[in-house]
């Protein structure tokens, strides 16, 4: 956590610490009558001095603690509880009603706070319970829309809809499912209005419409020494330093848990200065035993080598979380720390420089909707590459952008390009995105699920538009996917990644017949087409995946290979000869 | 064993039609297969018919009754996305639980979801489990079994495989077969993928801007496609270069 946000806990420790025990320690001091020194100033005895009957102010003010902290706390609870009720009106009363509840707090919220509050401290009457009823009812609209906000992301959750149609009651779909999902923003948000609301607080009691005699919080203590301000200071200044202290603590803590990022552990130094290799000639991406860690340590890709050609076409598959994104990101050169990236040499068009990106390298995401800022219009996105990488002017960058969404077949590419984001359908956008890509002279295409996300039709046109692109600028394609399929159609060579290795290494056009690695078999029989067998059940892979914060010691694909002897279970198979198994031997193609 | 029936439904968000008089049987104990592309209504024909898209025109009935809308339903949905499916707070067992139709004591509870995770082929033991600690095929198959958990007469499978790796595309698949031979249940599995929906449906039908253009047994469709929107569809799932 930073300083500021041990600074805050400390500070809100010490002022719940004095608002627990305040009363019980400097009650007595705090009533005792000192006749001799009335409406004193500051002296050793009395520190900040004393009220009309003699009374300790410093004591005083730190008595005060306890009503001015919980009154504020009283009224929060109120804000946050209404807030709440009123945010989550969608799911307790449906739709309909719901929006009518929303559009009424949005006009509240467009009303001043202190309106409001003075409205309702008018309307509860004088006093602690009708001024902490004012504060929490003012404060309510604020919560209800962060409430409504965060309610309506939750909502769109899969899990609230099978909950409702498994016929769970509205009132516990908002206990069990919704209310624990969005705690977390909730809880730092009213730690942070605690703080406001105390001042607020402190504010009504000074103007008389808070606290009354002889009960006092800050504020009543702040009006009681107002009269004498120009005498002795501060009578009236102890209690409002208190208020900023008290409203820093809560400020300050829900600062910090705000912004605290999850907890990971940080990895150790890389294991000393590892072998240095040259890159193999000719080759537009050259990999030398990569290493990726994850903090965990997650051993996300455990050594691998591979080279893609000049204007060669090599597909990378196998299952998620088998270290294919990972790669590619390292290869775009997008890891940085706490991430640990290790390689004997990784050079992409000559390069070994880990800002690629824009020039010889272009890359494809899965999401095209994250790829994109939604806030921008998709030209000047483009445009952004080249005047950042080619230092182009707005304008013929603007026209490169415009030119390069025809290159991808997007029509009316002027028009489109004045478009944000969200216009564009999901194929669209992909095209856009491969748009961007040819923004440089890409040598190397890195695309990482390009048509996932995309149906069939769809998907077609963006693999075609990517074998278009490369006929016409020559250049090479590392295309991931997990789907043998696409695979097959688009590449020339195909590499087989299991648990973080490359498992085996062979053209495209034997991917289906002529395999040899078991966990490539397995991969491709279990993939239906239209002429699979409907007899028989499809062909699966048993067992799970390798959890990669621990990798076995020896092949990696045991747990789930029929072949599978104590000698695959205990020496990891080297990649020999486009195959990474002891028993290629006895697998028949 | 039920029967859900479409009838001429409509669904209408303000001015813009999602579906068009929509006709459409789910016959006792059959799968039924639809497809088409993103967008095109599929995922709004299975939500309106537990609720979730109001109907806007003709109705949905299960054995000739409108589907229930409170309560339980009797017509259960598994969702796409499995990361969004199970609450990220609740235990595999909790989510199952609370679609149990009736409350249980502790032990028969237990007992009752280790059944339901046994036929979905999950151990019991991930009863205790957060969904975090589960692949994405081991949640869609929790899914599975908290629909089957509200013993329903009906699911609606929408895209429950398109999230998955294919290695585990296949397991689910497998095990959508299976709970058709054994539990009789009645099923629209919708897919924009012809392989999966050929291996897994007896009935195809083929949607296309909110209308049905082609319905019919899985062999005819796929087989001797009749319009022209449903050969569309069969060319894009064929390989590239056997096409050129
Ligand atoms: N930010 C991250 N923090 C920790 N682990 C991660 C992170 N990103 C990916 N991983 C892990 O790295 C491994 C490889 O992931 P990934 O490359 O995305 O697989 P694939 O691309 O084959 O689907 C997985 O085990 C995944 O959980
Ligand atoms: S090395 Fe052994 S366990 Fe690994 S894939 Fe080959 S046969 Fe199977
Ligand atoms: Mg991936």
């Amino acid at each position: 956590m930073r300083p500021v946000g041990v600074a805050g806990l400390g500070l809100l420790g010490a002022v719940v610490f004095v608002a627990a025990f305040g009363p019980v320690l400097w009650g007595d001091q705090a009533t005792v009558v000192d006749t001799g020194n009335l409406l004193a100033g500051p002296s050793a005895q009395h520190w900040i001095g004393t009220d009309n009957l003699g009374r300790d102010l410093f004591a005083r003010v730190l008595v005060a603690a306890r009503l001015s902290i919980l009154l504020a706390l009283a009224a929060t609870a109120i804000s946050l509880v209404l807030g709440i009720v009123l945010g989550a009106a969608p799911v307790l009363v449906g739709r309909r009603t719901g929006r009518f509840i929303t559009s009424a707090v949005n006009v509240l919220v467009a009303f001043p706070g202190l309106l409001l509050v003075l409205f309702f401290a008018v309307v509860f009457g004088v006093g602690a319970r009708g001024a902490a009823l004012a504060v929490g009812l003012a404060g309510a609209p604020a919560f209800a829309r962060l409430c409504h906000t965060l309610v309506a992301a939750v909502s769109e959750r899969d899990y609230i809809a099978a909950a409702r149609i498994a016929g769970v009651s509205r009132i516990r779909i908002l206990l069990r499912h919704v209310l624990p999902n969005i705690a977390e923003p909730l809880v730092v948000n009213a730690t942070m209005a605690a703080g406001g609301v105390l001042l607020t607080f402190a504010g009504l009691s000074f103007l008389g419409l808070g606290v009354q005699a002889p009960d006092y919080d800050w504020g009543k203590l702040m009006q009681d020494g107002l009269n004498g301000i120009y005498v002795h200071p501060l009578a009236a200044l102890g209690p409002g330093i208190a208020v900023v202290l008290a409203g820093l603590a809560f400020n300050l803590t829900g600062e910090a848990f705000a912004a605290a990022p999850g907890r990971v552990r940080p990895l150790g130094p890389a294991r000393g200065p590892s072998v240095r290799t040259a890159p193999v000639p000719g080759a537009v991406l050259s990999v030398d035993d990569l290493r990726v860690t994850m903090p965990g340590p997650v051993h996300a890709v455990r050594g691998v080598t591979f080279t893609v050609g000049e204007g060669e076409a090599v597909g990378l598959v196998g299952e998620s979380g088998s270290g294919k994104s990972v790669t590619a990101l390292a290869v775009a050169g997008l890891l940085e720390p706490p991430v640990r990236v290790e390689a004997n040499h990784l050079v992409v068009a000559g390069e070994e420089d880990h800002r690629r990106l824009g020039t010889s390298l272009a890359v494809v995401f899965q999401d095209p909707m994250t790829s994109f800022n939604p806030a921008h219009r998709v030209g000047p996105q483009l445009a952004e590459v080249s005047r950042f990488h080619q230092g182009m002017s707005r304008r013929t960058a603007f026209a490169r952008a415009v030119d390069r969404l025809r290159a991808v077949r997007i029509r009316e590419p002027e028009r489109r390009a004045r478009q944000y984001p969200f216009e564009f359908s999901g194929g669209m956008r992909q095209r856009a995105m491969i748009g961007m890509g040819l923004m440089g002279n890409p040598r190397l295409i890195v695309a990482d699920e390009p048509t996932t996300a995309l149906d069939v039709t769809v998907q077609r046109q963006v693999l075609e538009l990517l074998a278009e692109v490369r006929r016409e600028t020559g250049a090479a394609l590392l295309l991931i996917s997990h789907d043998v399929s696409v695979v097959t159609d688009v590449c020339d060579r195909v590499l087989v990644m299991y648990a973080g290795r490359v498992v085996e290494e062979l053209p495209a056009g034997d991917l289906r017949a002529r395999a040899r690695h078991p966990y490539t078999r397995a991969l491709v029989a279990a993939v239906p087409d239209l002429e699979t067998d409907l007899d028989r059940p499809l062909a699966v892979i048993p067992g799970l995946p390798v959890d990669p914060m621990s990798a076995p010691a020896g092949c990696a694909f045991a747990p789930r290979c029929p072949l599978a002897d104590d000698h695959c279970r205990a020496v990891a198979p080297p990649l020999l000869a486009g195959v990474a198994c002891h028993k290629t031997a006895e697998v028949r193609v | 064993m039920s029967v859900l029936s479409f009838h001429e439904v409509s669904v209408r968000y303000g001015a813009h039609t999602v579906l068009n008089g929509v006709s459409l049987e789910v016959p006792a104990g059959r799968t039924v297969g639809l497809v088409g592309e993103s967008g095109c209504g599929k995922s709004t024909l299975a939500r309106a018919a537990v609720g979730l898209a109001p109907v806007t025109g003709g109705h949905i009935l299960l054995d000739g009754r409108p589907v229930p809308n409170r309560g339980r339903r009797p017509v259960q949905m598994v969702f796409q996305d499995p990361y969004s499916s199970l609450d990220p707070r609740m235990t595999v067992g909790e989510s199952i639980a609370e679609a149990l139709p009736e409350r249980l004591p502790k032990k028969a509870r237990q007992a009752e979801i280790a059944r339901l995770l046994a036929l979905v082929h999950l151990d019991a033991a991930r009863a205790g489990d957060l969904p975090g600690r589960l692949s994405g095929g081991q949640r869609q198959r929790v899914a599975l079994a908290r629909a089957l958990a509200a013993r329903p007469e009906v699911i609606l499978a929408d895209e429950i495989t398109s999230a998955l790796d294919v290695s585990v595309q296949g397991a689910v698949l497998n095990l959508i077969r299976d709970m058709r031979r054994d539990l009789g249940l009645s099923m629209l599995f919708i897919s924009h993928d012809l392989a999966v929906v050929r291996y897994v449906a007896d009935h195809v039908a083929v949607l296309h801007d909110g209308e049905i253009v082609e319905q019919g047994p899985t062999a005819r469709v796929l087989g001797d496609p009749r319009h022209d929107y449903t050969r569309h569809l069969l060319a894009a799932a064929l390989p590239l270069k056997e096409q050129t």
